[in-house]
């Protein structure tokens, strides 16, 4: 079945400014303006301006949203204060990750869950069914939301020559309603890059205002319009997982080393409790594989689905994710690892690129951390 | 874009210069440059290497993916060009000219390489 991809409320922007366009997850979406590369350098010394309008919002509103959303996914949201945010995940009852999320208390009765594109209609499916017994209303919200992203040290200074809300008091993973330009949006203090930065939450018929008043206010200040290209290379450089490549169905949050995220000590019980405990004491006394950084000594590029060998040529894991790093000047790659070649520095790591067992050194993540 | 009318075109979008003195330069297309995207390895062929009309003959890496670099001529390398593997942007900047990767002292060229016209029609432009 082909259908054609969607469209975002800057769908017209996008091509008046030249973008490459490119399907993702069932949306033409913005590749790249003109050099990726330089959009990215741009997020790590000034500024970037995204459109993420493909992120699926979900809102619950009622008396006990906070407890069915405890019982849905595996944080403990119902400790989240209004105005806070929270990086969670909603997993199968076998524990396996169906998604990652980002999940806005907007008031002490409605949360917003922010889930990849790609995962929005079973996140909203499995919220709904999983919300069944409790007094909430479960809302699609994904035609309600453009989602405009401003990303790098210039950010603050660019958001706050057009709002007057108060940016010094908005923490990281904080978000509050306000006023942007003239228009309402909620103002979230996260991003996906690694930098400082924000996520505007606001009308679709209040983007194009939106993406013009930041683009102006942004002109002295080196932002540019980004891409997913430069999205995905700033997210590797900064550890983050991406749901299909770190994170699958496969695997539990603890398989991804993010059992953090998982809360067992909440009030109630939660799907996936059972097979998660299981996962908890597996990776505690026999971790299977690992999730590294790699730095390859070469320039050529370890990309998804390259098979990770020791010097013996033995397979020992799989690249999940591989791209040229602007910032380091090497390629980078994120990989899962046996335990036994995962500790940092390990030698004898190489990955076949196409044949050739390229060296690469097994490195703690993330690859870069932004100077506060 | 702008095809450069004195070249010749293969449909893996390699572009190929006038032959002069049996030897041709070859590149990629600024349309080929624009889809890869940044451009941030390149391994060309070395000096004296057959290279066979068609046939993989090298590499090319860039932000989101690695594509083969085919010859589009049959013959041996007379040379690479080293600005290039040295700072492969060039092959973004220039693809047809500074951007040029290798030449060839061309034995067999196919029959299907198109004019800028034809080449442009075909890229879809």
């Amino acid at each position: 079945m082909t259908t054609a991809p969607r469209r975002t409320a800057l769908d017209a922007v996008h091509r008046a400014l030249g973008a490459t366009m490119t399907d993702f997850a069932g949306w033409d979406m913005p590749l790249r303006y003109g050099s990726e590369r330089d959009e990215h350098v741009a997020v790590r010394t000034a500024a970037g301006l995204f459109d993420l309008s493909h992120m699926g919002e979900i809102t619950l509103t009622g008396p006990q949203a906070a407890e069915a959303l405890d019982f849905a996914l595996v944080g403990h949201l119902s400790a989240v204060k209004p105005g806070r945010a929270r990086y969670t995940m909603i997993c199968r009852e076998d524990g396996g990750i169906l998604d990652d999320l980002i999940v806005y208390r907007l008031a002490e009765q409605a949360f917003m869950v922010v889930a990849n594109a790609s995962n929005a209609q079973v996140v909203l499916d499995e919220l709904t069914a999983r919300a069944a017994g409790f007094d909430v209303t479960v809302r699609d919200d994904r035609d309600a939301y453009a989602l405009i992203a401003v990303q790098g040290p210039q950010a603050p200074a660019i958001l706050a020559a057009v709002t007057d809300a108060d940016l010094d008091g908005l923490k990281y993973y904080a978000g509050l309603p306000g006023t942007v330009a003239g228009v309402p949006a909620m103002i979230a203090r996260t991003g996906y890059t690694g930098e400082d930065g924000f996520e505007l939450f606001a009308a679709p018929a209040d983007a194009e205002a939106l993406w013009t008043a930041l683009t102006d206010a942004g002109r002295e200040r080196g932002l540019v319009p980004c891409g997913l290209s430069c999205r995905d290379t700033l997210r590797l450089e900064a550890g983050m997982p991406l749901y299909g490549h770190e994170l699958t169905t496969a695997l539990t949050p603890f398989d991804a080393g993010l059992g953090r995220v998982v809360k067992f000590d909440k009030p109630g019980d939660f799907t996936g409790r059972a097979a998660l405990e299981a996962a908890a004491r597996k990776a505690a006394a026999n971790p299977p594989r690992v999730l590294v950084g790699l730095v390859a000594a070469g320039r050529r590029v370890p990309r998804a689905g390259y098979p990770v060998v020791d010097a013996a040529g033995t397979v020992i894991g799989e690249v999940t994710s591989g791209a040229p790093s602007p910032t380091l000047g090497k390629p980078l790659a994120m990989a899962y690892l046996d335990a036994a070649h995962a500790e940092p520095g390990t030698g004898g790591v190489a990955v076949d690129i196409r044949g050739a067992h390229e060296a690469h050194e097994v490195v703690a993540l993330p690859f870069y951390r932004r100077a506060r | 874009m702008n095809n450069p009318a004195q070249l010749r075109y293969s449909k893996e979008h390699e572009w190929l210069s006038a032959v002069e003195d049996g030897v041709a330069t070859i590149g990629i297309t600024e349309h080929a440059a624009h889809a890869l995207g940044d451009v941030v390895f390149v391994q060309l062929p070395e000096e004296g290497q057959e290279v066979t009309a068609g046939e993989s003959c090298g590499e090319l890496e860039s932000t989101k993916s690695v594509s083969d670099l085919y010859s589009p001529v049959s013959g041996t390398v007379t040379a690479f060009n080293q600005d290039v593997v040295d700072d492969p942007a060039l092959v973004n900047s220039a693809p047809f000219e500074a951007g040029w990767l290798f030449k060839v002292r061309v034995s067999a060229e196919p029959d299907d390489l198109l004019s800028a016209d034809d080449y442009t029609a075909f890229a879809g432009e």
